[in-house]
């Protein structure tokens, strides 16, 4: 485990019957998802099947229209949903690194602003945070003057040192050159060795298959079929996730 | 006889000049700078509170900003400096005394902040919707999101407009004289009128138009300099590295240095 979150505690995460609709655009209708402490739950499906949209229901980017968020069997729906970001960490597919930054105080803003650290004690753990993923030696570039691959890293990294119970991925990998996806999955890997609650949406199927231990497949805003990435991927029963998975495969 | 004749005569008279020229830069050139830079600091906070309202989801804070836009960027600046200085000039009078200053300082600061507050909401607009979801998913409020991550980006994105915007205003700082001005309070463009009217030779209004480019370029010339330093932060060096040392996002990217100043592409 080197992605370390050793001083956090993660939680389960539930998703209970999860409705959601923009105008009469119906995106989710009626998820349930169950992620156990410590476990990692990677979601598939193809485009526009409301994955991404679901993501931001557990750290209500987007608030549900109806159903609950659990966090450890409890709903985190009434708490104040800037506390409840901090406990829920989420890395995007556009990373959302701040460019007038350097990589440094990408790490430091929240630290400081938001846990009251003092400077040091920020910048400290903020090179500690980098230097797990590798970029230790990029603390003071601008992101932009990084690789898309570094630039996700510094994005985990960024999350990480928030110390959340829960880590989100938005199709972290999508954005990338083929090359520097390999470096991206396998900080994400270490982290779901390492104990970390985690919902993953990802096309990756590679990653989902050794990595997760629960695969939801989704399509029209319903998990249509989940279980263990052996079931999903070698056994699957409904005729869609067939039909997707002859298209990824 | 020269065609340019009366050119040179009318404007270009150089001991009209130097007659006129003490007090363009003991009393003009002060009282002009007390002008600009009060009004220019006023509209621009002002113009940031009008750009944040404009952009809220609160119509009750919209819709102010944005008939208070269109009122006093479509009125003649004359009309609002008069409007302002004789018609509040009573209470002026309760306030600050028989000075004209505050209330003209007041009228070119709500006529810039109109103008600055549609600069800095087009800048802040500017900046990609996932900067805010990026800071909000940390945990930082609305509030704060603007402030930290989306407000310094939106406005480095419009420095050359705001520019051209204290450049307008230190400009329009002459109309404060509809005001009425003593001797001592009156700014470039006066003293080279009074003087121009004096002796009926304009050489001193072509001066007191010198006395203006050396503020208005040297502004430019600054202005455009931070925006360099911005837009390329410090100077880094890129090394190649483990996960291939490609360069990031097509069109993101670009080599460390030199980079466009104006345009960027994002």
């Amino acid at each position: 485990m080197t992605a370390g979150t050793a001083t956090t505690t993660p939680v389960s995460l539930g998703l209970r019957d999860v409705h959601l609709a923009f105008g009469t655009n119906r995106v989710l209708r009626g998820v349930d998802l169950d992620v156990a402490r410590g476990a990692t739950a990677c979601v598939i499906g193809p485009s526009g099947s409301g994955k991404s949209t679901l993501l931001r229901t557990v750290n209500r980017l987007i608030e549900p229209d109806s159903g609950d968020v659990l966090l450890d069997g409890r709903s985190v729906l009434r708490d104040d949903p800037d506390a409840l970001r901090q406990r829920v960490g989420m890395v995007f597919q556009q990373f959302n690194l701040f460019p007038h930054m350097t990589v440094l105080r990408n790490i430091t803003l929240a630290l400081r602003r938001l846990k009251k650290l003092p400077e040091e004690e920020a910048i400290a753990l903020a090179r500690s945070q980098l230097a797990l993923v590798g970029l230790a030696a990029k603390a003071d570039s601008r992101p932009a003057h990084l690789s898309g691959g570094q630039q996700q890293r510094v994005a985990i990294a960024r999350a990480l040192a928030l110390q959340p119970q829960v880590m989100l991925f938005d199709e972290a990998t999508s954005a990338l050159d083929p090359e520097l996806v390999k470096g991206v999955l396998g900080v994400m890997a270490e982290l779901s060795a390492g104990g970390m609650t985690m919902v993953v949406v990802t096309h990756e199927m590679g990653f989902a298959r050794s990595v997760a231990d629960t695969v939801a497949f989704m399509d029209h805003g319903v998990v249509l079929e989940a279980g263990a990435p052996a079931a999903v991927f070698e056994a699957p029963q409904h005729p869609r996730l067939r039909r997707f998975l002859s298209q990824v495969l | 006889m020269d065609p340019l004749s009366t050119l040179w005569e009318t404007f270009f008279d150089w001991d009209s000049m130097r007659e006129a020229l003490p007090e363009m830069l003991t009393v003009g050139l002060p009282n002009t700078l007390i002008l600009a830079v009060s009004a220019a600091l006023l509209g621009s906070v002002l113009g940031m509170a009008l750009a944040v309202a404009g952009i809220s989801r609160t119509r009750w804070l919209r819709w102010p900003a944005r008939v208070y836009t269109d009122v006093f960027r479509g009125l003649p600046a004359a009309a609002t400096i008069l409007l302002i200085g004789v018609g509040l000039a009573p209470l002026g009078m309760q306030v600050w005394g028989p000075n004209p200053y505050p209330l003209g300082i007041l009228a070119l600061s709500l006529i810039a902040a109109a103008y600055i507050g549609e600069i800095f909401r087009s800048g802040i607009q500017s900046v990609e919707a996932a900067q805010l979801e990026g800071a909000r998913a940390l945990g930082f409020s609305w509030g704060e999101a603007m402030r930290l991550v989306i407000v310094p980006q939106g406005v480095r994105r419009v420095l050359p407009a705001w520019v051209n915007q204290l450049i307008a205003l230190i400009k329009d700082s002459s109309l404060v004289y509809f005001l009425g001005l003593l001797a001592s309070q009156r700014e470039l463009f006066r003293i080279g009128q009074d003087y121009a009217a004096n002796t009926g030779n304009q050489s001193a209004l072509l001066l007191a138009g010198l006395c203006y480019l050396l503020l208005t370029v040297p502004l430019t010339h600054a202005v455009n300099a931070i925006d360099r330093r911005l837009r390329q932060g410090r100077a880094v060096t890129v090394d190649p590295d483990d996960d291939g040392g490609g360069l990031a996002l097509a069109g993101a990217t670009a080599p460390p240095q030199p980079r466009p100043t104006r345009e960027d592409p994002r």
